[in-house]
């Protein structure tokens, strides 16, 4: 890979992940922890917005965030034809060398 | 069957279970013993990585500390989790792609350094080892209530199971029991949940009992509402209100964050697998896992909360549940009648209070309190012991690789061949074995509070260090050793200066900006990027070569190092 595209590469790469935290910052520090009282004026069932937010909510973004990630990244693998997949082999050769025992 | 037996009976079947497997997956070779021949799938590695990261605190301590926290519990929640944001999108994937076996290996080649590489295994030991105490210690618990056995035969038991499958089989064995005791403690943990829920609510997921209405027999109303209402009659704060500070809620929350993505044993987790994609679609899986227990145990706090309440206040004390009596023996529940009445008085002004309920046996008694079957009850014990092991064994290995491989191999006897090396991997393990032991049967007073503190230091010594070394190509080992140093002796002088030698002062207004020791590290990592940052700019850059290593593990895939 040219040092251009890798460059770019690591670009986007940065893009995608402040982004990412971002939105990790904003669910987490903002509305479980500095507007939590604000959000509790709000209902959702028997919860009260803000306290499920900060005990439910903001877990369940934590997940999608990751997949988010791994989907956006795959793309971008994709996209500069990084195939990583066939690292997996050479790896098990290498590693076998050792099994002798 | 009675409940000794059902324990006696899953404790057993899971055991042989961990050793069966241990047999199956003996470790040949350094690679193996290190990082499982880097070969495990990555959904079973997100299982492994959820069973070393929940340990004895996850699984027994933390629905109960929840429940007497109330909504400042979020920190541990959040906390707990955020960390694996943090860990798939800042660390993961380009740790896996350096490929090597340990996290000193990284610190010390991308600082090129014997001396950051040393600092480095004096933190990841440090760290690793108040870590394991917590878990002996749990798994000694365990033991005593439910097998009744003393602590010490139960605490050599667990030493001994861990002991077998960890010096056999590496990492390897570690992996796969792993997987196992997470299909265990998931299992325990959700279904004594779900009965409670059904109990309580009628509604079999308990993420959405927890906001749904108690049935008739508990009174109807919200449950959260009926909680608070209760709470507010009884003088104790309400439950879904805030008591702690907004900026130390923050600051805890932080350090929680970035001390779970500095754990070295979380951090090894991610060289098992095969590539950089794998790396990245393991963090998701473990986070998937671990969250179906994070936002199943608010829940179970809510309930246990709830039943405790409804079951001991204003009940005559010659009227009381087995379980409590049982719990006396322990002395986890301890009831003073002041004022003579025979009943039991459960508030929250402690002049009056008659009743002293230990945090950590919500979630083991929660069956018992519920009126569960006798089966569910023992596999919360079964449970237990499988989140306390799985996690000592994940940090023993890492004690055992910071010391075998790092400072012996690495640092001062590059010449050992691979079999000498795994010599003494493994009897590094066999000594961490014993010492944890020891400490888990003769436990300092400290070593609870030091555990929490593990991810102050690990907040404020490997993350920033880990961080700047993929982020930041100018970074060199001058800058990097200095932020580690300022940050880890901070954070561990600040803990020292409000835990040991002016405990006096440990309140909201003997804190800097009102930050408690517990969020401490989060100062710590900022502490570690300023001063790393400042002391980079006035020193040279790093050599060529480390700068190619920067360029190189941050393009996944290509040549694959090892």
């Amino acid at each position: 890979m040219s040092d251009n595209s890798a460059q770019s590469y690591w670009k986007s790469n940065i893009k995608i992940v402040l982004s990412l935290l971002a939105v990790w910052f904003f669910i987490s520090f903002g509305c479980g922890i500095l507007l939590v009282d604000f959000l509790d004026n709000f209902r959702i069932g028997g919860f009260k917005l803000g306290f499920w937010i900060a005990q439910q909510g903001a877990i369940l973004v934590f997940v999608v965030l990751i997949f988010v990630y791994i989907y956006l990244m795959d793309k971008l693998d994709d996209k500069y034809n990084l195939e990583t997949s066939n690292s997996n082999q050479a790896q098990t050769q290498s590693n076998s060398e050792g099994d002798a025992s | 069957m009675s409940v000794q037996i059902w324990t006696f009976v899953f404790v057993f079947l899971t055991f042989g279970l961990y050793i069966g497997i241990a047999i199956w997956s003996r470790a040949g070779s350094t690679s193996e013993f290190y990082v499982a021949g880097s070969d495990v799938p990555p959904l079973a590695n997100g299982m492994a990585t959820a069973a070393d990261w929940m340990s004895a605190a996850s699984f027994i301590s933390m629905a109960g500390l929840i429940s007497f926290l109330g909504r400042d519990g979020t920190f541990y929640l959040m906390g707990w989790t955020g960390g694996y944001v943090l860990l798939a999108l800042l660390l993961a994937p380009y740790l896996r792609k350096f490929g090597k076996f340990t996290v000193p290996d990284f610190i010390g080649d991308r600082y090129y350094s014997k001396t950051a590489r040393l600092i480095a295994v004096f933190c990841a030991i440090t760290i690793s080892f108040v870590y394991v105490c917590g878990q002996m210690q749990g798994a000694g618990i365990v033991f005593s209530r439910f097998l009744e056995v003393d602590i010490t035969t139960g605490v050599v038991i667990g030493m001994a199971i861990v002991f077998f499958y960890a010096v056999m089989g590496g990492m390897k064995g570690i992996t796969y029991t792993q997987v196992a005791q997470y299909c265990v403690l998931i299992f325990a943990f959700m279904v004594p949940a779900i009965f409670i829920s059904i109990l309580m609510t009628g509604i079999p997921i308990p993420q959405l009992g927890f906001g749904a209405e108690l049935t008739e027999a508990f009174g109807g109303g919200f449950l959260l509402d009926r909680l608070d209402g209760m709470s507010e009659e009884l003088g104790f704060a309400t439950y879904t209100e805030g008591q702690r500070s907004t900026q130390d809620v923050f600051f805890i929350t932080a350090a929680l964050m970035f001390g779970t993505a500095g754990l070295p044993h979380v951090i090894i987790r991610f060289f098992t697998v095969p590539n950089v994609r794998d790396a990245r679609r393991s963090a998701g899986y473990a986070l998937v896992f671990i969250a179906i227990l994070y936002t199943t145990a608010p829940a179970v706090a809510a309930f246990a909360r709830t039943n405790l309440i409804n079951t001991v206040d204003n009940v005559e004390y010659s009227e009381v549940p087995e379980w409590f009596t049982k719990w006396e023996a322990t002395n986890l529940i301890a009831f003073e009648d002041k004022n003579d009445d025979g009943r039991i008085q459960y508030v929250g002004d402690p002049e009056t209070n008659e009743l002293n309920v230990n945090r950590d046996i919500m979630v083991l008694a929660n069956p018992e309190i519920a009126g569960l079957p006798n089966w569910v009850v023992a596999l919360v014990a079964a449970g237990a012991l499988a989140a306390a092991l799985s996690t000592a064994a994940g940090l023993l290995l890492v004690i055992s690789t910071s010391v075998a491989h790092d400072f012996m191999k690495r640092s001062f006897m590059p010449t050992i061949t691979e079999r000498q090396e795994l010599t003494y991997a493994r009897i590094a393990i066999f000594v961490a074995v014993l010492i944890a032991g020891y400490v888990g049967i003769n436990p300092p007073a400290y070593v609870a509070q030091v555990v929490a503190y593990a991810f102050g230091l690990a907040a404020a010594s490997f993350f920033p260090a880990i961080v700047l070394g993929i982020f930041q190509k100018r970074m060199n080992k001058h800058g990097a050793i200095a932020g580690m140093v300022a940050g880890f002796l901070f954070t561990a002088f600040y803990i020292i200066y409000f835990k040991t030698l002016n405990p006096a002062l440990d309140n909201a207004d003997g804190w800097l900006l009102g930050i408690s020791p517990e969020g401490i590290g989060t100062f710590g990592t900022l502490v570690n990027l300023l001063v790393a940052l400042t002391v980079a700019q006035f020193t040279p850059e790093p050599p060529e070569d480390v700068q190619q290593i920067v360029e190189n593990i941050r393009l996944p895939g290509e040549a694959v190092a090892r």
